[in-house]
């Protein structure tokens, strides 16, 4: 009804630009499905991350993680007292081993050490230090076998496990925990690793 | 039960102190195969099987080069925590016969003096250092 009050060349100028309209979409790269997927999984796994670098950056975990030649303590991070030192082997100096004072398990009372088998910080060679990263940087060392102990994506799951790691969900009196439960943490890390491991900038 | 009772209380081996039991002072350092560990907080389960050496047991004649050098250096003051001291030392030169200054600072910062001996308790090491070493 409409058209029949137009003029014809606004009919003819219509048509026009819708056939060419039609035509050039053929050409330009469409918003695919596929796109808008891979776009969701990386956002996904940027996600996932932030949520694994929650815990990742813990005074639990960071303490041990720690840019220093030493471990550091509480929750604001402090260095350890008595001057410890990483050691080549992340274990101590040679004559003051962690050992010496962490053993296989928490001390009871407050202030005691805490303890967990294997009580360590990474080697010296890998030492693994996370303080002070951005997000990004500190996602690029995680996945990167040079910096993270020679592991590949799928070898950081069975490290979550050990009991060193999880130690910090049961640190002992008088220290928080890491924001996500352990179940979680795992969760979210193969999330991310299944969603192509993706790295903040 | 932690090693220090059962080395105090259980074995009469006395010269072990009891400093703070929570493993900050290092009175109560004695060798567990070798390394100098905090008997307030290892339990005895822990060791079993294994080597515990007491201050008593560096040597029965005070010929250990490291009772040696203290003698020598008459490091103590009021004593207290010489025990520990030595310990350390002794474990510090098992593994490296030759130690820096810094080698020392590094395996002897969790040994606590109140009596501030620190500056003899460095070179006494030295001292016992040359005399393991030239015992060799």
């Amino acid at each position: 009804m409409t058209s029949r009050n137009q003029p014809p060349f606004l009919f003819f100028a219509s048509a026009t630009l819708a056939l060419l309209l039609a035509g050039i979409a053929n050409f330009l790269p469409s918003a695919s499905a596929g796109g808008q997927s891979n776009a969701g999984t990386n956002e996904k796994s940027l996600l996932a991350f932030r949520a694994v670098a929650s815990v990742l950056t813990s005074p639990r975990c960071l303490n041990c993680h720690s840019s220093a030649d030493g471990p550091l303590q509480g929750d604001d991070n402090h260095p350890h007292a008595m001057n410890v030192r990483r050691g080549v082997d992340g274990k101590g100096s040679p004559a003051l081993r962690c050992f010496a004072c962490h053993q296989s398990e928490n001390g009871k009372t407050l202030h005691t050490p805490p303890g967990a088998a294997d009580w360590q910080l990474p080697p010296a060679k890998t030492p693994m230090a996370w303080k002070g990263l951005s997000m990004g940087e500190l996602c690029r060392t995680v996945k990167d076998p040079s910096k993270n102990g020679n592991r590949s994506l799928q070898d950081l799951i069975p490290h979550l496990d050990t009991s060193l790691v999880r130690w910090a969900w049961n640190p002992g009196p008088g220290r928080t925990t890491p924001p996500l439960s352990h179940d979680e943490f795992v969760s979210r890390l193969k999330e991310w690793i299944d969603t192509g491991a993706a790295c903040p900038e | 039960m932690p090693l220090l009772w059962a080395l105090r209380e259980q074995l009469g081996l006395t010269g072990t102190k009891f400093g703070c039991g929570m493993a900050l002072c290092g009175a109560c350092t004695v060798h567990v195969d070798g390394n100098a560990v905090r008997s307030c907080v290892t339990l005895v389960g822990a060791v079993a099987g294994k080597r515990i050496t007491t201050i008593e047991g560096l040597s029965a004649d005070r010929s250990h080069p490291v009772q040696r050098a203290w003698l020598e250096v008459q490091v103590p003051q009021c004593g207290y925590c010489q025990p520990g001291q030595m310990m350390s030392a002794a474990a510090l030169l098992a593994v490296n016969a030759h130690p820096s200054d810094g080698d020392i600072d590094d395996a002897m910062a969790g040994n606590l003096c109140r009596c501030g001996t620190y500056a003899r308790i460095r070179k006494a090491i030295h001292v016992a250092a040359e005399l393991t070493r030239s015992a060799k």
